[in-house]
């Protein structure tokens, strides 16, 4: 039986939460649970996703579904949301046994779910994409006033005539909120909203959150970010490896306790040396302007910034705003670029060399995507050391794989990064994200580069695995190394980069020591200035998070 | 209600059953179709498929089908794995026969036996140079090499019937459409006697061996590997597309023009208006019946052979059309592809639903 911390039938009592009866049906008020799911098993071949989850959602409950990469809450949420079957297990919603047989059913039943990954056409508009997902027959007219009515009552501002290709992420995700709250659901799951969000952006979906749960609906809320959690979820339960290992009430337990739920064992927060070095700059980029591949990309507008030996460098900015390109450019996978002074790698003009080249000048890279792009997904652990390591480490003999060598580096990087696989000829698809992400990493930084770019290097990663890639990046740049870190995760740059720039539609900002810049100030540009009207009480994250 | 449900990952199981699923659902339809012919089906299954091989001639011709088959088919299986589609075997196929045939035309007085080496060499560097335009037009222009490979094939045939019907004709032929008699210096020694079985069959086997070692050992076939299932992770690992591309075509084109060299070399021994039955184009099918692979691709052309000297078997017994050999490789690939979804899906029948209560 999973660990009961504190249930809280009292729990909403002791939040001091009201929430406002909407129906009647309700007839014990707050203790009559809205869903309750039973013994749910959910096996996959080669693993149990969910071992016997019991879970129950009350109205008006703001319920944190918690847990580490691969525990199993995404598989979850998608029984609850009918586009999984439960092998096991019962579900009851409202008092009666349901069979949630599809995503339809679920919608007529009341329960609507906000995706990851958006489901928009980019090429229409607002009130099209909403359209789409109507009943036949509505008429257009009448839905936008309903969709001006929404978003104006939660706070959830929307043009409907706009176009998806002009909006930034945090405004599409609003399209997905006001889609949802159209159906007029009693049960509204988010998967991770605030991945893509910036803090202000957050911080005012926290405030849409809270005015929902307001009127009596529920909603289950997925995140791995406790901080998120502890402002926002009356009631938390914590997965690990497909078990409730506890619930709790996120505003009284600690940060770093319920982080010890999650994962199992104490998280090491990463360290830092103190000892600011400003010695040789390896990595040099000048006047880079680069016009974007396709129509929805963004320009590259004169960038300059130089990472010295043995610092990290972190550029920080929402997706979409040029970071791909600059990945691309900075790792020789894009076009080659008109003035090959452009970037200098250990002071050679690198702008017009491939991948490969650069490498050999001492340059590592690490893709935001780690499949198929920075792993092959059907190839073995050690093909995949031999993919990038080879020429550097001459992993090859007469035209051939060198294989005793190549396994004997797979497995350095898998004793080394302690990743979790079966072995060097496990296939890389078997590994879950955040292992494939130390494997990837650890595969670059093994070699020894004097420069690592690197790209959302824990994005989707677990806690543990989080702290272990932190850790080795400061290790490598305490060993000399320039390492640039691009990253939307804030919390991340700060916890570990000396000096700080914000890319923000294909400008960068001028790079400046961590400690001379608030979190605020990040933000802001983060968000660009079209942006800051929208946000209201720009007042401060500390506040409101903590 | 029957339907297909993504497995999540790909069955290994599946992708080597497949083969032997569309096989035996080819000799099912092989049922209807000779029923429907108004033959007695099962005789006319053992004509087709077992009598050929009751005889050790018959056994030997089907190696001397199979030798093109899987010569060719080695070669397209590294480019398919990398996902450079030449379409144009057959093509490279004829214009390898044209050039190492016309260096044996020409020295048809020698008695060298640097000639049948040299020969060899011609037919491969033929077959290299038809794929060479394809490869060019890719790199340099993005043109798709599906069309122009297989465009080239047409042209390459109609070269071939312009010589043996012009300044490559036989003086002392009578005036046919076929070039002289290659000499004998030019000429694939046979392996045993009174077969056509030639030295083409050893080449072969060698080639499966190398393709093997190049597919799994090599760094260039570890490059075509990941550009054909992760092009990003190529591109990330540093390796030069364009590169990968001229080496498949020109490896898969010089193999074609190898089995062009060696048919014409060995058992036709001269140049005709047609050369082939068809080798370039049922390669494809064998290298996808074989896996992509070299070893399945050895298997896959004895089996793709068989077709060939069945249909020949079943117009002498049974009095079928010539079509009929088409017939059976068309409906084959059909079932292969079709099959083929299973590695991906598996088939659910009704609609899965949440046991009640049955966790407790």
């Amino acid at each position: 039986m999973p660990i009961q911390k504190c249930v809280g039938p009292r729990l909403a009592q002791e939040m001091g939460l009201k929430p406002i009866e909407q129906n009647n049906q309700g007839k014990n008020g707050l203790d009559s649970p809205l869903l309750t799911l039973d013994g749910v098993v959910k096996r996959f071949p080669g693993c149990l996703a969910n071992d016997n989850v019991d879970l129950v959602v009350r109205k008006g409950e703001i319920r944190a579904l918690l847990g580490e990469n691969g525990a199993g809450k995404s598989t979850l949420v998608k029984i609850i949301y009918g586009l999984l079957a439960a092998d096991e297990g019962r579900i009851t919603w409202r008092g009666e046994p349901v069979t949630i047989e599809g995503p339809a059913v679920a919608r007529d039943m009341g329960i609507a779910m906000v995706f990851q990954h958006f489901s928009l056409f980019e090429t229409m508009t607002v009130l099209e994409n909403i359209l789409l997902a109507m009943p036949k027959g509505t008429s257009p007219a009448e839905l936008r006033e309903r969709v001006v009515r929404i978003s104006r009552d939660y706070g959830l501002p929307l043009d409907p005539g706009r176009h998806v290709h002009t909006m930034s992420v945090g405004e599409r995700q609003r399209i997905e909120i006001v889609r949802c709250l159209l159906l007029d659901p009693s049960l509204l799951i988010l998967d991770e909203p605030t991945s893509v969000l910036t803090p202000q952006e957050a911080i005012s979906l926290f405030s849409t959150l809270r005015q929902i749960a307001r009127e009596g609906r529920a909603i289950l809320y997925i995140s791995h970010k406790l901080e998120e959690v502890k402002a926002l979820c009356h009631t938390a339960t914590v997965l690990r490896a497909g078990r409730v290992v506890a619930e709790c009430n996120p505003s009284e337990t600690s940060a770093r306790a319920m982080a010890e739920l999650m994962i199992g064992d104490r998280p090491q927060s990463a360290e830092r040396g103190d000892d600011e070095r400003s010695g040789q700059i390896r990595l040099t980029v000048k006047g880079l302007t680069l016009a974007a591949a396709d129509q929805f990309g963004t320009d590259l507008q004169d960038i300059s910034f130089g990472v010295a030996e043995g610092e990290i460098l972190g550029i920080a900015g929402v997706a979409g705003n040029g970071q791909r390109e600059l990945m691309e450019a900075l790792s020789g996978e894009g076009p080659a670029l008109e003035d090959p002074h452009a970037i200098l790698i250990e002071g050679a003009a690198a702008g017009q060399l491939g991948p490969a080249a650069r490498r050999r000048l001492g340059a590592a890279f690490v893709p935001e995507e780690r499949i198929d792009h920075g792993s092959v997904q059907n190839m073995t652990l050690s093909e995949n050391a031999f993919l990038t390591a080879f020429r550097r480490l001459g992993l090859t003999r007469l035209g051939l794989i060198d294989r005793p060598r190549t396994r004997g580096y797979a497995r350095q990087v898998i004793d080394g990064f302690d990743v979790r696989a079966s072995g060097t000829e496990a296939e890389a698809r078997s590994l879950s994200g955040g292992n494939l992400q130390k494997f990837i990493v650890g595969r670059e930084i093994l070699q020894e580069p004097r420069i690592l770019v690197i790209a959302q290097p824990t994005w989707g990663v677990d806690a543990g695995a989080a702290a272990a890639i932190h850790q080795a990046l400061i290790d490598l740049a305490r060993r000399g190394c320039s390492v640039l870190v691009i990253s939307q995760d804030l919390d991340e740059i700060f916890a570990i980069c000396d000096r700080i720039a914000v890319l923000s539609d294909g400008k960068l900002s001028e790079p400046r020591p961590i400690q001379a810049v608030s979190v605020d100030e990040v933000g802001l540009l983060m968000g660009g200035l079209h942006d800051m009207a929208a946000i209201p009480e720009a007042g401060g994250r500390e506040a409101s998070l903590g | 209600m029957v339907s297909l449900e993504p497995r999540g990952t790909r069955s290994t199981l599946y992708s080597y059953l497949s083969p032997v699923i569309a096989i035996v659902l080819t000799l099912a339809a092989g049922i209807v179709i000779f029923s429907a012919m108004g033959k007695p089906p099962m005789q006319a299954l053992y004509v087709f498929f077992v009598q050929p091989l009751t005889t050790a001639y018959g056994a030997t011709e089907l190696v001397v089908k199979a030798t093109p088959l899987v010569l060719i088919a080695v070669g397209l299986s590294l480019g398919f794995r990398s996902n450079v589609w030449n379409i144009g075997a057959e093509g490279q196929f004829t214009v390898g026969a044209i050039f190492g045939g016309g260096l044996a035309i020409y020295f048809h007085d020698s008695e060298s036996i640097l000639l049948l080496p040299g020969t060899l060499v011609a037919g491969i560097v033929g077959g290299m140079a038809w794929a060479a335009i394809p490869a060019w037009l890719r790199t340099r222009f993005n043109a798709n090499e599906i069309l122009t490979s297989l465009m080239l094939t047409y042209v390459a045939i109609l070269a071939l019937s312009y010589l043996v019907h012009g300044p490559w004709r036989d003086p002392d032929g009578f005036n046919f459409p076929e070039s002289r008699v290659f000499p004998d210096a030019g000429i694939m020694p046979v392996l045993f006697e009174d077969s056509r079985l030639h030295l083409g069959a050893v080449f072969a086997l060698a080639i499966v061996l190398v393709g093997w070692t190049l597919l799994s050992r090599a760094v260039i076939g570890f490059q075509l590997r990941v550009v054909g299932a992760a092009p990003a992770a190529a591109r990330y690992g540093g390796f030069r597309e364009k590169r990968l591309i001229w080496f498949s075509l020109l490896l898969s084109g010089g193999l074609a023009g190898l089995a062009g060299i060696s048919e014409v070399a060995g058992p036709i021994g001269q140049l005709l208006p047609t050369i082939s039955p068809g080798y370039g184009f049922t390669a494809i099918i064998v290298a996808f019946l074989g896996r992509l692979h070299p070893v399945g691709v050895l298997f896959a052309g004895l089996i793709m052979a068989l077709s060939y000297i069945g249909g020949e078997t079943a117009q002498i017994e049974l009095g079928l059309p010539a079509a009929v050999t088409g017939l059976f490789q068309g409906v084959l690939l059909f079932f292969l592809l079709g099959a083929d979804v299973l590695i991906n899906y598996r088939i659910r029948f009704g609609r899965a639903r949440v046991p009640q209560g049955g966790a407790r």
